[in-house]
This record gives structure tokens, C-alpha cells and sequence, in this order.
């Protein structure tokens, strides 16, 4: 097991550069989340770290050692694919022991860790199939098992959830959150999939356009996220954000040009509430109702811009009402309306 | 609830076909009348005598297989059959083997020139063979290749065709797999062979039956290339049936028709990867 270092990274591509200097360090043992959108530079960041993209500027450690011109294969990962990239032609256990095809170990000793892996995954039974026999659950495992019987450094995912339905996905998570807390193995995993993010992570790290903008335990992201891109990408359903302006400690809509932006997280918009002191209070048209079972979620519009807040399970909220939602103190995050960034909470 | 039993009138089996289908079949019928007939005819002119092969009646009257024990016991059309089998091989492994190389590299690898390389290696397909002819037969008289197996075979030891089908196949390998095993610590060659050949298998294969039967019915390269009779193949060896022994029609349906099995039970066995290979061709080419 190894701590993995990012010091000052550059990628580009001819003269554009997708990767802009980052820094990170994860801890050896780490489970780190890399979450953005699409674009963002987090899978060019973990293939970088994998070696199969060639680092343009700063430097990789993995330990105490610099990698940036060694080989995938001496960095001594483990990595697993959106696509698992198990093989067609092989079965189960042909997979899982390629693993260890340039392993010196003994015939015997490459089947029983072939043989532990499987029944760590649950694949035993499975072991003499090939991968067209498999669900998509099921493939993913055994991409897991080839990874892991090489007792690597570090494992990482690339994005490897993204083809499975969303039940799988939930079950998934699980298992390779609780294979990290029996291996305790440095774990860098990237998708842009903020539940996997919140659910998975020791860490998360938020990028966009080849920035890290924070990196930081979920709710920490959660709570205090560092700007206006961050609070809406992580939480669902997004914060709502609204021109304000700041009189006296109080939050109102702004007028006309705004002196912050108001953020409020649906789940601190009440509809309905009895709030002596609001930090913030938003009046409009319900434009949608969505019945959750234990909450539900009222869409309305203020000046053309859609809120989302929560009401009751039975509320009686109908579409075309005027509805007044109310945010607590303490639950306003304002930012600055010209950097985005974050100013605290109101 | 009770099952009557009430007689519902089915059209007649022809009532339902257009009359656009019976053209199209007919069309086909005799297309296919056309492409057989020959064949049909040199099997049974096999089987006829000297004296019957200008009697024009497809089932022959006396029919023997005297000229197939001739042919085989006699003369030297073993030697040729095995000298046919024997480059077809080779050239046909040769194919396998650097075709699938060099569009593996040209597939999966972004190295300077890469374009370039594929386009000169896919300009050759516009030079017509004929052409070729002249230059190869002077670089084989220069190094001394003329008259050998090795002359025969060279100038198809690799092709353009079978580098741009290879590497439109490689291409449709998604490179996690390429990845992947680079992680599991494999080498370059190792992950060619290892990974990516059985992912492409029916590329392969197509490759490998239009290789092999191209070679077993080469004619002009090696009558050109080929002077003594112990190296001639067996579609060179015929002909000799005809300027050497005025013409022995029965001799060369013969030899053609021992040649045209051999064909056909390579077609039968990878008939499967022929027709799977044409249409992913055509796919994806």
C-alpha cells in the first residue's frame, strides 16, 4: 500500500492543456472520489496516475518514488474500466489469474489466490463461466477480482459503475466500499456520479475544467462547498441559487444587480414551515409537484427562475398556488456574484 | 369455454407469393443454373473417357474413375498438389501473422507518420498486379529467387488488403482491453497475441480462407516465376496436361476437379467465418 502525490500536475494535449497545476495528496489507504462533469480532466488525472497518459509537467509519487516515465506495469495499480475489459475469450478464472501473469508465484499459489478472490466476490460458483454468461454486475466483480489478486498499491476505478442499472449500481457501492474497509488499499475512483461520490468516499474531490476546486470529506463538501459550482454539483436535487442582496444580516431577492448569490439546499427550503426567523423567505407560482413518499419535492417560480423546495408528505401544495417557502438561519450560503466563490452563511 | 371448430380457409402456398419474388428467383435460378453448369460439366468430364468428352451429356455413359487414379498414381500431379498446399500455407500464415501486426500497430499506436504509413500501404491496392509483375520478376532474378518456393511465394507474403482489414478490425477493440492488460504488467507483443488476435478472430479467419484460396488458384505469378516441373502448382501443373500432351481435356477436368474438392472442403468447414467475415467486411471496411 502507498500514499499517492500530485504535485503541480500538467497534461495538455499540443498547445491546449486539460490539466491546469494541480496539487493533491492522497494519504496511504485513502478511498478518494474525483466527481465533475464530463470534460473536467478526471479520468486524464487517474489515467495519469495509471501511466497510460504521459504526464506534460509537475510530478507523480506513488510512495517515495517518482513515476512519471515509469511503466504502468511497475507502478504496481490495479485498475478497473468503465467497459471492465475482462476478456471475452477467457473464463472467470482465466480472467481473474491474468491478473498475475507476469507474477513469479507458484502455479499453485497464483490458483489459491484466484480461488480466495473469487470467493471474496462472491464468484466462486461462476469461476468456470465466461464472461458473456455474466450480468453486468457480475463482470464488474470479476474486473474487481483481477484487480485486487495482484496485492497492488493502489486501486483504481475509472468511472466503473456508469453501465450498470441503478439497483446494481447501489449494490455495487456497497461492496466496493466494503472491500476498501477489509483491504484498506489507497483507492483513487472517478465518476460523475455525485451519489457514488457522497456514498463512497473518504474524500471527495470536486474538479472542473482541469481545476481541483475542493477536496474535502462529503458533507464537509456537502455543507460548506467552496463555490457556486461545487454547491450545485454535489447534493441532489441541486441548491437552489438566487440573486440577493445582504441588508443588516438579512438575505432578500436582489432587484437589480445583485451583491451576492443566495444559495439554499431544496431540503432547507420548507414549504410551509412555521419559521419565526427565516434566513431567507421565497414566495412564487408551484410550476410542479413531485410526491417522494417521506417528502415532497414543490417546484415554483420567482421571476422566471425555478426554486425547488420541500413540503410535507401531504401538503395538499397544487400546481398554479402561490406557495412561500422558508429557509432557516444558518442554512443561506451566499457567495460573491462575481467570483462564485464563498462568503459564509447567513 | 368451447372450441369450435370452424374450418378457416388457408391460402394456397403460392396465393401469398408476389410476383416480383418469382422474377427475382427466376433471375436467380438461372444465374445460378449459369455458375454451376460449368462445374457440373467438368465433374462429369472427369469421369468420361477420351473418346466421350466432346458427348455432351452431363450424366456420362460409362462413367469411370480411371483418370482420377491416373492422375494421382501418374505423372507429377501429387508433387504439384502438395507444392499448391504448401504455399498456400505458408503465404497464408505469413498473412496472419504480419497483416494482423502491422494493423494492430497502425490501430492502436499514434506515432508520427502513422497516416502516411497506412496510405502508402493502401495506395499499392490501386496498382493493378500486372504491373507488378515486371518488377518482381527482376528482383527475384536479381536475388536469385527465381525457380524456388520463395519466389513463388514472396510477392504475397504480406498484403495491403489484409493490413487494412486487420486494422479496421483492431480498431473496433476497445483499448480498455489494451489497457487493461498493460496494467497486468504484459509487453506490447505479448498483449498483440495474447489479446487482441483472440478478439479478432473473425477478421482471422476471413483472412486466413482469402489468403489460402487465392494462393491455391494463383496461376500467373507462378508460371511466371517457375520454370522447373517439380516446383510448378497445380493450377501451373495443368496446363501441362494441355500443351504437352494435346490437350487432355479429361486430364485437366481431372486435376481441375481434385483441385475444386479441395476448395470446397475448405469452403465447408470455415464456410461459417467466410460468410461472417465477408459481411463484418463490408460492415466495417
Amino acid at each position: 500500500m502507498a500514499a499517492f502525490e500530485l504535485r503541480d500536475l500538467v497534461k495538455a494535449y499540443g498547445k491546449t492543456r486539460v490539466i491546469h497545476g494541480i496539487d493533491l495528496i492522497i494519504p496511504d489507504g485513502e478511498f478518494v472520489v474525483f466527481v465533475g462533469p464530463s470534460g473536467c480532466g478526471k479520468s486524464t488525472t487517474l489515467r495519469m496516475i495509471a501511466g497510460l497518459e504521459e504526464v506534460t509537467g509537475g510530478e507523480i509519487r506513488i510512495g517515495d518514488r517518482v513515476v512519471n516515465e515509469v511503466d504502468p506495469k511497475e507502478r504496481n495499480l490495479a485498475m478497473v474500466f468503465q467497459n471492465y475489459a475482462i476478456y471475452p475469450h477467457m473464463t472467470v478464472r482465466q480472467n481473474i489469474a491474468f491478473g498475475l501473469y507476469t507474477s513469479r508465484l507458484s502455479k499453485r499459489e497464483k490458483l489459491e489466490k484466484v480461488e480466495a478472490a473469487g470467493a471474496l466476490l462472491g464468484l466462486t460458483p461462476l469461476l468456470d463461466r465466461r464472461p458473456s454468461a455474466l450480468s453486468g454486475g457480475q463482470r464488474q466483480r470479476v474486473a474487481i477480482g483481477r484487480a485486487m489478486v495482484r496485492d497492488p498499491v493502489g486501486f483504481l476505478f475509472d468511472e466503473p459503475l456508469s453501465n450498470l442499472d441503478a439497483q446494481l449500481r447501489a449494490q455495487m457501492r456497497i461492496e466496493i466500499k466494503d472491500l476498501h474497509r477489509r483491504l484498506r488499499t489507497t483507492i483513487a475512483y472517478v465518476t460523475h456520479d455525485q451519489v457514488e461520490a457522497m456514498t463512497m468516499a473518504d474524500r471527495i474531490v470536486v474538479m472542473k475544467d482541469g481545476h481541483i476546486l475542493q477536496a474535502a470529506p462529503p458533507m464537509d463538501v456537502y455543507d460548506n462547498p467552496v463555490d457556486v459550482f461545487t454547491a450545485r454539483f454535489i447534493g441532489t436535487p441541486s441548491m437552489n441559487i438566487v440573486p440577493a442582496k445582504q441588508t443588516n444580516g438579512v438575505v432578500t431577492l436582489a432587484d437589480g444587480d445583485p451583491s451576492v448569490l443566495a444559495g439554499v439546499r431544496p431540503h432547507d427550503l420548507l414549504v410551509g414551515s412555521e419559521i419565526a426567523q427565516p434566513g431567507l423567505t421565497l414566495t412564487g407560482t408551484v410550476t410542479a409537484v413531485e410526491p417522494l413518499g417521506p417528502e415532497t419535492l414543490v417546484h415554483f417560480e420567482i421571476a422566471g427562475q425555478s426554486i425547488i423546495a420541500t413540503a410535507p408528505p401531504h401538503g395538499g401544495v397544487t400546481i398554479g398556488s402561490n406557495v412561500t417557502a422558508k429557509a432557516p438561519r444558518g442554512q443561506v450560503h451566499l457567495f460573491d456574484a462575481v467570483t462564485e466563490k464563498a462568503l459564509g452563511r447567513a | 369455454m368451447a372450441v369450435t371448430d370452424t374450418a378457416i380457409p388457408t391460402p394456397l402456398p403460392f396465393a401469398r407469393i408476389k410476383p416480383g419474388r418469382i422474377v427475382l428467383w427466376t433471375i436467380l435460378f438461372i444465374g445460378g443454373m449459369l455458375m454451376i453448369t460449368p462445374i457440373l460439366f467438368m465433374f462429369s468430364t472427369s469421369l468420361k473417357t477420351a473418346g466421350q468428352i466432346y458427348d455432351l451429356r452431363l450424366i456420362p455413359q460409362n462413367p469411370t474413375l480411371a483418370n482420377y487414379v491416373e492422375v494421382l498414381t501418374e505423372g507429377q500431379f501429387l508433387r504439384w498438389f502438395l507444392n499448391s498446399a504448401f504455399v498456400a500455407i505458408c503465404v497464408t500464415a505469413s498473412n496472419v501473422f504480419f497483416d494482423s501486426l502491422v494493423g494492430y500497430t497502425l490501430a492502436k499506436f499514434r506515432f508520427r507518420g502513422r497516416m502516411f504509413v497506412f496510405i502508402a500501404i493502401l495506395s499499392t491496392l490501386m496498382i493493378p498486379t500486372e504491373m507488378l509483375v515486371i518488377p518482381w520478376y527482376l528482383m527475384s532474378a536479381n536475388f536469385g529467387w527465381l525457380d524456388s518456393y520463395w519466389g513463388i511465394m514472396f510477392p504475397g507474403m504480406m498484403t495491403a488488403f489484409g493490413t487494412f482489414l486487420m486494422k479496421q478490425f483492431f480498431e473496433t477493440v476497445p483499448d480498455d482491453f489494451i489497457e487493461a492488460a498493460r496494467m497486468d504488467g504484459l509487453n506490447e507483443f505479448t498483449i498483440w497475441w495474447k489479446i487482441a488476435m483472440p478478439l479478432v478472430t473473425p477478421a482471422l479467419s476471413a483472412l486466413a480462407i482469402f489468403t489460402f484460396l487465392g494462393n491455391w488458384t494463383a496461376f500467373f505469378w507462378p508460371l511466371i516465376s517457375t520454370t522447373s516441373k517439380e516446383l510448378y502448382t497445380l493450377p501451373v501443373g495443368l496446363t501441362s496436361f494441355a500443351v504437352e500432351q494435346a490437350i487432355q481435356w479429361e486430364m485437366i477436368m481431372t486435376g481441375a476437379a481434385i483441385a475444386t474438392i479441395t476448395t470446397l472442403l475448405v469452403f465447408l468447414a470455415l464456410q461459417r467465418y467466410i460468410v461472417r467475415g465477408v459481411m463484418l467486411a463490408g460492415l466495417r471496411g
